[in-house]
C-alpha cells in the first residue's frame, strides 16, 4: 500500500446564505445593523446557514487518481477550492504532503492584450512555475499547443481553439505531486478533449497524484480506478469508479434500491403506456435460477407494460451502459421481426432470454424503450436498473480487471520457435 | 485522531484549516511568491500602454498637461505664491508624487475586483496584488521623473544635494499608496460602493495636498493636523529635495511618516483578516 498523500479530516465548510451572492452593499449593510439595533435579539439569530461541505474525511493514496462525481451544487468543487487554498474551511483541516498545482479553469492568468509567448510566462507563473522551469519547457508547450508561428501575436487575435490549446498546453507541463482538476475537459472540442485525457493519463501513469472532478463520466471513468460520490455536501459512497457511477446514475434518476419500482426514475415520452415492473433473472449453465449475474451467464430479462390507451405496432428494446453512459447493448423486438399491440388498460408480459451476456465484470445500467420507431417515443427510462456482473467463476481467472466492457471467450497457445537461418 | 498512517516524507506539507490569527503576516510566503510579483508588476506594465498610438507618452503627458492648466488658473490668474519658482516646476515638481500616489491607489484599490476571476481560481498571497498595483506605477513615475529633469535644465534650476533625499519621500508615497490602496481593495471587495467614492476622494485629498499651493499658506496652528496626511509630506519633500528652496520638511514630515505607518499596519491587517474570505465574497 502506497502512503497518503491528502488527508481530509472532518473538513465543512459554511456559508451564510446569500454570501456567495455577488456582493454587498453598504446600504444593505447599514439596513441590516440598524434592523439589528431595532429589532429583538432573537431576530438576529434567524441567520441562515448552509452547509457546503459536511464533514468530510477522505485519504488519497500516493499515485491514486480519484474522481468526484456529484451533481451540481453537490460540493465537489468546494471541495477542490479548500485543498487548492482558494477558500478556507469553516472546520476540520486538510493536509497535502507534496507540492500541490491546480487547475480549476483552463487558462487562469491569460491576458488578451498579451502575446501568446507572454501569456505561456504568467500562466505558468500563476500556476505555480517557476521562472527557470518555463523556460526549459518552453518550446515544448508550444509544440503540444500547435500554436507555432503564432506564438507572438496577441492572445485576443488566437482562435478560442488555439487559446485552449496554449491554456492546457501549459498547464499540462506542470510538474506537480499532487494536481488538482476541474472540470476543465468541459470544454474544446472532441479531439482536444482526447490529446487532454491522452495527457492526463501519462500524467496519471508517472505515479502522481490526481484529485479530478467532473461531470464528464467518460472522462472519469477512463482516468480514475477510485471514485467518491458527493451528495449534499457529504460523502455518499467512495469505491471502484463503474460502481460509483452506476450507483450516481440511478440515485440521479431517484430510484433507490428497489428494482421493480420503476415509478420513481426518470422517464420521457407521451406515456400512452408504460413500463409498469422489471425483473432480472439470472441463470446458470444448467439454465437454472442463479444469484448472480456473472461474465458469459445467461439473463432473463422481464418488463410488464401497461397501456393507459390502445398501443399499436409498437417496439420494446432493453438497453444496457456502461458506467460512462455508452451504449454496449441495444435488443428489442423488431429485431425479430415483433410487435407489440395493446388495447386500452390491457397488460403484457414481455420477456428476453440474453444468452451469454459477455461483459467483464463490472456494474452497469439496463435502460427500457417503448415506442414506435422513429415515429414516437411512449415511454423511455435510460437508467431503470443498475446490473452487476459478477467474475465467471469462483476460481477467478478474469477477476483481474482490464480495461473494456466486453469479454469475449477465447483460447490461446504458445508455440517457441527460432527464425530459420537456413532461408 | 491518533490512527496510525504513514505519509510520504515530502518537503513540502501544507495543512490547510479554518482562518486562525489574522495578525501572522505572511512575510516567508510572499518571500516564496516574489516571481509572481515580478511577472504581476511586468503584466501592468505591459498592458498598460497596449493598444495606445502614443503609449508611454501618456505617462509624460498627463502630468505635463495639468502642470500647464496649473500654471495657467493657479498660478497666472490666481497668483498664488510659488516660493520664487517658475510656476511649471512648482507646480511639476509637486505632481510627480501626486499622479503616482494618486493612480497607484486607484489601481490598488481595484486589482482586486479585476483579478477576481484569478482569485477565485487559483491561490496566491493575495497581498501580492495591491503590492504589484502600487509598485507598477513607478514606472510611469520614473518616466515622468526624466521629463522633469528635462525641464530643470530648460529653468536652469540646479539641483543640491537635498535631492538625495527623494527615494526616501518616494518611499513614502509608495507606502502610502499601499498602506490606503489595502484599505480600499479589501473594502471594495465587500462593497463596490468604494469604487464611486473613490474618484471623489482622490479629488478632495488632492486638494488637502500642496499640490496647487504651498503648504506655507495654511495657518501654522493647523499645520499638525495637516501633517496627518501623509501626501503633504511627501509633496513639501519632494519641492524641497528636488529645487532646494522651501524649507526642509521637520515635524510635519514625521507627523506623516507616524500616520502612514498607522495606516500601513492596520492595512495590513485588514487586509490579511479579508484575505480568508476575500474568494467567497468578492
Amino acid at each position: 500500500m502506497s502512503q497518503i498523500v491528502i488527508r481530509v479530516d472532518d473538513l465543512s465548510k459554511r456559508y451564510r446564505v446569500g454570501e456567495r451572492e455577488r456582493y454587498l452593499a453598504l446600504r444593505d449593510v447599514l439596513m441590516n445593523t440598524l434592523k439589528g439595533l431595532l429589532g429583538s435579539v432573537g431576530q438576529r439569530q434567524r441567520l441562515d446557514y448552509f452547509w457546503a461541505l459536511h464533514h468530510i474525511s477522505l485519504d488519497v493514496r500516493e499515485g491514486e487518481v480519484i474522481g468526484l462525481v456529484g451533481r451540481n451544487g453537490a460540493g465537489k468543487t468546494t471541495l477542490l477550492k479548500i485543498l487548492s487554498r482558494i477558500t478556507r474551511p469553516t472546520a476540520g483541516y486538510a493536509e497535502l504532503h507534496g507540492r500541490v498545482a491546480s487547475l480549476l479553469e483552463v487558462g487562469t492568468g491569460f491576458h488578451p492584450e498579451l502575446t501568446g509567448r507572454e501569456n505561456v510566462y504568467l500562466s505558468g507563473a500563476v500556476l505555480g512555475m517557476k521562472n527557470v522551469e518555463i523556460r526549459q519547457k518552453f518550446d515544448a508547450i508550444v509544440d503540444f499547443a500547435e500554436v507555432g508561428r503564432f506564438i507572438d501575436t496577441p492572445l485576443k487575435h488566437f482562435s478560442t481553439g488555439m487559446q485552449m490549446r496554449l491554456a492546457f498546453a501549459v498547464a499540462a507541463h506542470l510538474e506537480p505531486e499532487i494536481l488538482l482538476v476541474d472540470e476543465v475537459l468541459a470544454v474544446g472540442d472532441l479531439e482536444f478533449q482526447k490529446k487532454c485525457l491522452g495527457k492526463m493519463q501519462d500524467v496519471s501513469n508517472s505515479g502522481r497524484t490526481i484529485v479530478f472532478v467532473s461531470h464528464n463520466l467518460t472522462a472519469v471513468n477512463a482516468l480514475c480506478r477510485r471514485s467518491v460520490l458527493i451528495e449534499n455536501g457529504e460523502i455518499a459512497l467512495d469505491g471502484p469508479t463503474s460502481q460509483i457511477i452506476a450507483a450516481y446514475h440511478l440515485r440521479s434518476s431517484e430510484g433507490l434500491s428497489d428494482r421493480n419500482n420503476l415509478s420513481k426514475r426518470k422517464r420521457t415520452g407521451t406515456g400512452t403506456a408504460i413500463f409498469a415492473a422489471l425483473s432480472l433473472q439470472p441463470l446458470d449453465s444448467n439454465g437454472d435460477r442463479a444469484s448472480l449475474t456473472r461474465t458469459g451467464s445467461d439473463l432473463v430479462i422481464e418488463v410488464v407494460i401497461e397501456a393507459r390507451s390502445e398501443l399499436v405496432d409498437s417496439n420494446v428494446a432493453i438497453t444496457i451502459y456502461d458506467g460512462s453512459g455508452y451504449r454496449l447493448v441495444d435488443i428489442n423486438l423488431n429485431q425479430k421481426g415483433e410487435f407489440l399491440r395493446l388495447r386500452s388498460a390491457e397488460k403484457a408480459r414481455v420477456k428476453f432470454l440474453v444468452r451469454q451476456l459477455f461483459l467483464k465484470p463490472g456494474a452497469y445500467l439496463l435502460g427500457l424503450w417503448l415506442g414506435r420507431n422513429n415515429i414516437e417515443e411512449i415511454d423511455s427510462i435510460p437508467y431503470a436498473a443498475s446490473l452487476e456482473i459478477a467474475p465467471e467463476s469462483e476460481t477467478g481467472v478474469h477477476s483481474v480487471e482490464f480495461p473494456g466492457p466486453y469479454q469475449c471467450r477465447f483460447e490461446t497457445s504458445i508455440s517457441c520457435f527460432e527464425e530459420s537461418r537456413a532461408r | 485522531m491518533n490512527a496510525k498512517y504513514d505519509f510520504v516524507r515530502h518537503s513540502t506539507v501544507l495543512r490547510i484549516t479554518p482562518p486562525g490569527r489574522w495578525w501572522a503576516l505572511p512575510f516567508k510566503e510572499i518571500w516564496e511568491y516574489r516571481e509572481l510579483l515580478y511577472f504581476f508588476v511586468w503584466r501592468d506594465i505591459k498592458v498598460r500602454y497596449k493598444q495606445t498610438a502614443i503609449g508611454a507618452a501618456w505617462a509624460v503627458l498627463q502630468p505635463l498637461m495639468t502642470m500647464l492648466v496649473f500654471s495657467l488658473f493657479f498660478g497666472r490668474l490666481a497668483h498664488i505664491p510659488s516660493e520664487g519658482q517658475p510656476y511649471p516646476i512648482f507646480f511639476y515638481c509637486a505632481l510627480l508624487p501626486w499622479m503616482y500616489f494618486s493612480s497607484a491607489l486607484q489601481s490598488a484599490t481595484n486589482t482586486i475586483v479585476e483579478n477576481q476571476r484569478l482569485i477565485t481560481k487559483v491561490y496566491f498571497p493575495r497581498l501580492m496584488l495591491p503590492l504589484s498595483a502600487v509598485l507598477s506605477g513607478l514606472i510611469d513615475f520614473g518616466i515622468s521623473f526624466l521629463m522633469f529633469g528635462l525641464m530643470m535644465i530648460y529653468y536652469g534650476v540646479r539641483p543640491t544635494i537635498s535631492a538625495l533625499w527623494v527615494p526616501a519621500f518616494l518611499l513614502l508615497a509608495v507606502l502610502t499608496a499601499l498602506g490606503v490602496g489595502l484599505w480600499l481593495a479589501a473594502l471594495n471587495a465587500l462593497y463596490r460602493d468604494v469604487r464611486y467614492v473613490l474618484p471623489f476622494l482622490v479629488q478632495l485629498w488632492m486638494f488637502a495636498s500642496p499640490v496647487a499651493y504651498p503648504s506655507s499658506l495654511v495657518p501654522e496652528r493647523w499645520r499638525l493636523l495637516y501633517g496627518l496626511n501623509p501626501m503633504s509630506g511627501v509633496i513639501e519633500g519632494f519641492r524641497w529635495s528636488l529645487t532646494g528652496r522651501g524649507k526642509a520638511p521637520g515635524g510635519l514630515f514625521f507627523v506623516s511618516l507616524g500616520a502612514v505607518l498607522i495606516i500601513l499596519l492596520s492595512g495590513l491587517a485588514y487586509f490579511q483578516k479579508m484575505e480568508t474570505t476575500i474568494a467567497d465574497v468578492v
